[in-house]
């Protein structure tokens, strides 16, 4: 086994964590006192699925917009479940962090002046999300990657498996990882320690998201005892590609795209996002511009009622952006025609594109205070992995590439802070929780168990699709409770077949695997126990198809247990700002303040 | 449901001392792509194969193979495309770790060694205000900016083959995407790297690295570009002396 010390361990190399290395590392050198910072990832950082965002970053901007319009959006998007104070600070930081992004070479989409163009995103009341073309995720990601080379305090060990933490004493004392070209452990002493290791939407069979997002570090918190908060709100995107779910950005309709069902109609307008704007011009908060948890759910009634077509197999609306023009959508949205190209064979200047929605993000994750910190002392969590309470039932499109800046920042600056304070724990009692994870892969590894981890994982994946999907119901969520229970059970003699060291890639699927068992029974849980319907958890059960603030306006906690069933709790929702109200778009929503 | 078949070259260095090469039987249809056979191979037929990717929408820059001896995504290359045998391997000019995995971490290294950065000496800490840039300015630079890293063009290089020290066409064009970003002032910083042996005059303009580039992002031109100022670079500091 290795043995090594840092500062501040941050794992995860999407734009959450870079933004954090960068944060801790600047806030070291103002304190004027030299810290190290590891960078551990189960990929190289521009690998991380931040790459794959496409439409753009959120943050007040026009002289016409104010913050108090950007939190009204965010709260009411949320459907209310949104931490006020967190919203507030995040609409007061965003502007701050797309700024400084651009300091660093991100090559933001420009007017003729020189300044920075933003465009139209769902459930905005206006135009405020900054954009890189339809590549906003792979430019940030690639600028903070980049940036964060100047730093050589940032140590990244690139390809690391984090197993587990080091908890000592109900603090963080590190991090047990498994280095992926050898197979060896790593033992990593910090006096800090920052998650962000992305969502969960591999727990879904049809999914937007890439094969990495498997929710590690939401399970290790969880096993710690760090509460899963507000899980059981899955956000479907309206647009994914029929077959594999491929993105297809919200930018497409905030840039003028229509959403047709089968017999060419503008469906939308019967959803209460109405009445129908004219063609080429786009309005906030109407029709296409509604938010993606109600485009979703409106979609899966044009499914029910028979009014939406077929591709491939699949059941599909269409997305019909031809009145753009070729000029334009090679100029905003090239990478859309790219994949609409390549992986169904339709070009978006001729022909509408098929879409259906697919799961995208995970609004719930790692419980966390104000300053991204868990109920772990010296723990932090830090983009989609945490939940520090921005999103609530339902995430507005572009909040969460800001989202990671702003308390990616945040986290990294409170660690660096944090470690400052600590001292290292005993390395010996570090070490007997190592041997602890060592004899768990080894038993992983002995080959002696019969259950094939391809089929549990199918299992898995279908039982969440069919027990949490957009619309969900009572006996659909406990089917999916009790076929996750008695998937972790089986678990237990789940099979390795790949007995090797060196990129053992097996046993990593089998590990994620794991991961992804203990966090599907949160989500189930969450959605059972939610006896209403808010945002992304719609229920069709009788007495339970509206917000119910009354006994709901909560957030959900879930907690490990060890040696038995995951227990729920409720926790109060910080409301001092906004009182709940009318969740509404399209006309019914004029005059309203939001 | 129709089936192709794939050979796969093969490496498990605690087993073998040599690779081999290994058939398999896959289903296709009219979408698969070379990594939905490999997802194949690994969960129906043989767990054991290794290989890296993630998005599978040929954006994070993963899933390089060769394809009957050309460097591809796996994600965006698909089996409907080949009639006949379909040979699969590990990127060349990389040292292979195991199965379809190499080690990066000279690409990494070469990347890093350009300074990939915006410098810009004056630049305060915390701006509040951006840059300004115009949609002319941008479009210099947008084309170079869209690298993913995935590398196929180091094993398309002939140059890199022979010589691993050559910083290669990624890092380079990602020098010169700098290097025209009108926010930049760092090139005098960059320069000295670029005109080393081991920079853009080792390149013999084969331009290999932009046919294979999947994001058309022409490698080739960046460090012909590249020589051009290397060029001016070093005349400008003979007068200077």
């Amino acid at each position: 086994m290795q043995h090594r010390d840092c500062d501040i361990a941050i794992v995860g190399g999407g734009g959450a964590g870079l933004r954090a290395a960068i944060a801790a590392a600047e806030q070291a050198r103002s304190d004027r006192r030299p810290q190290r910072i590891a960078l551990l990832s189960k990929v190289y950082p521009m690998r991380s699925h931040t790459v794959a965002a496409e439409g753009g970053a959120a943050a007040v901007t026009s002289p016409d917009d104010t913050l108090q319009a950007h939190f009204d959006d965010t709260v009411a998007g949320g459907d209310w479940l949104v931490e006020q104070g967190v919203a507030d600070y995040f609409v007061r930081h965003a502007h701050r962090e797309l700024v400084q992004m651009e300091r660093w070479g991100c090559p933001w989409s420009r007017k003729d002046d020189g300044s920075v163009q933003v465009r139209r995103f769902g459930g905005m009341k206006t135009a405020r999300t900054w954009f890189a073309a339809d590549k906003t995720g792979f430019h940030m990601l690639h600028t903070l990657f980049q940036t964060s080379l100047k730093y050589p305090e940032i140590e990244r060990l690139d390809e690391y498996f984090v197993l587990d933490l080091a908890v000592c004493d109900g603090a963080v004392a590190g991090i047990i990882a498994l280095e992926v070209a050898t197979g060896e452990l790593t033992l990593l002493r910090a006096r800090s320690v920052i998650l962000a290791t992305g969502g969960a939407g591999r727990l879904f069979r049809f999914n937007t998201n890439a094969g990495i997002v498997t929710g590690d570090g939401m399970a290790i918190a969880y096993r710690h005892g760090v509460p899963l908060r507000d899980m059981e709100f899955v956000q479907y995107h309206p647009t994914g590609l029929p077959g594999s779910g491929i993105l297809i950005t919200e930018a497409c309709r905030g840039e003028g795209g229509i959403l047709l069902n089968k017999d060419g109609y503008r469906y939308l307008q019967d959803y209460g996002l109405g009445p129908e704007t004219p063609l080429g011009q786009p309005q906030n908060k109407y029709m296409e511009l509604g938010p993606r948890d109600k485009l979703s759910q409106a979609f899966w009634q044009e499914q029910q009622a028979g009014r939406t077509g077929t591709f491939a197999g699949s059941d599909v609306v269409y997305l019909d952006l031809r009145h753009l023009g070729e000029a334009f959508l090679h100029e905003r949205l090239p990478f859309i025609c790219e994949l609409a190209k390549a992986y169904i064979n339709v070009d978006p200047v001729r022909e509408p594109i098929p879409i259906r929605p697919a799961v995208h993000y995970t609004m719930g994750g790692i419980e966390t205070g104000s300053q991204c910190e868990t109920s772990v002392t010296g723990l932090f969590a830090a983009g989609e992995c945490a939940s520090v309470g921005l999103h609530g039932a339902n995430r507005l499109g572009s909040n969460s590439l800001t989202e990671l800046l702003v308390f990616g920042r945040l986290a990294g600056e409170q660690a660096s802070l944090r470690a400052a304070e600590t001292t290292f724990a005993d390395m010996r009692a570090l070490e007997e929780q190592a041997d602890g994870q060592r004899t768990k892969l080894a038993r992983l590894c002995d080959g002696r168990g019969s259950e094939n981890w391809v089929q549990l994982k199918r299992e898995l994946v279908q039982a969440m699709e069919s027990g949490c999907g957009i619309y969900r119901t009572e006996d659909g969520m406990s089917h999916a409770l009790q076929t996750v229970r008695r998937l972790r059970e089986r678990y237990r003699e789940i099979r390795v077949g790949d007995t090797s060291k060196v990129y053992n890639t097996e046993l990593l699927e089998c590990i994620e695997l794991g991961f992804g068992l203990d966090i599907a029974e949160a989500t189930c849980l969450g959605a059972l126990e939610r006896c209403e319907s808010r945002g992304a958890h719609q229920r069709l059960d009788e007495g339970m198809r509206e917000r119910d603030d009354a006994r709901y306006l909560q957030h959900s906690q879930v907690f490990h247990r060890h040696d038995g069933p995951a227990e729920l709790r409720w926790q109060e929702v910080d409301t001092r700002v906004s009182a709940p109200a009318a969740r509404v778009y399209g006309d019914a929503g004029k005059g309203s303040r939001p | 449901m129709t089936t192709k078949q794939i050979s796969i070259r093969r490496y498990l260095p605690e087993r073998d001392d040599a690779p081999f090469w290994q058939p398999f039987e896959v289903p296709v249809d009219d979408s698969t792509s070379l990594l939905d056979a490999l997802h194949h191979v690994k969960e129906s037929l043989d767990s054991s194969l290794s290989y890296r990717w993630s998005c599978r929408m040929a954006i994070c820059g993963s899933c390089g193979v060769m394809v009957n001896g050309i460097p591809k995504l796996g994600c965006n290359t698909f089996l409907r495309e080949y009639d006949a045998e379909i040979r699969i391997e590990p990127l060349a000019h990389f040292p292979v770790r195991r199965d379809l995995v190499v080690d990066m971490e000279i690409f990494l290294e070469h990347l890093a060694a350009v300074k990939p950065y915006l410098i810009d000496d004056a630049q305060q800490q915390e701006a509040t205000e951006t840059y300004r840039q115009t949609p002319q300015q941008l479009a210099r630079y947008r084309q170079f900016s869209n690298c993913i890293n995935c590398g196929l063009c180091y094993s398309a290089c002939p140059q890199f083959g022979l010589n691993p020290e050559f910083l290669g066409p990624a890092a380079l064009t990602l020098a010169h995407r700098y290097n025209l970003d009108s926010r930049d002032r760092g090139k005098a910083q960059r320069m000295p790297e670029l005109n080393r042996h081991d920079g853009v005059w080792s390149c013999t303009f084969v331009g290999f690295c932009s046919q294979v580039c999947p994001k058309h992002v022409d490698p080739a031109a960046a460090v012909n570009q590249g020589k051009v100022e290397s060029a001016k670079h070093t005349l400008i500091a003979l007068f200077k002396g």
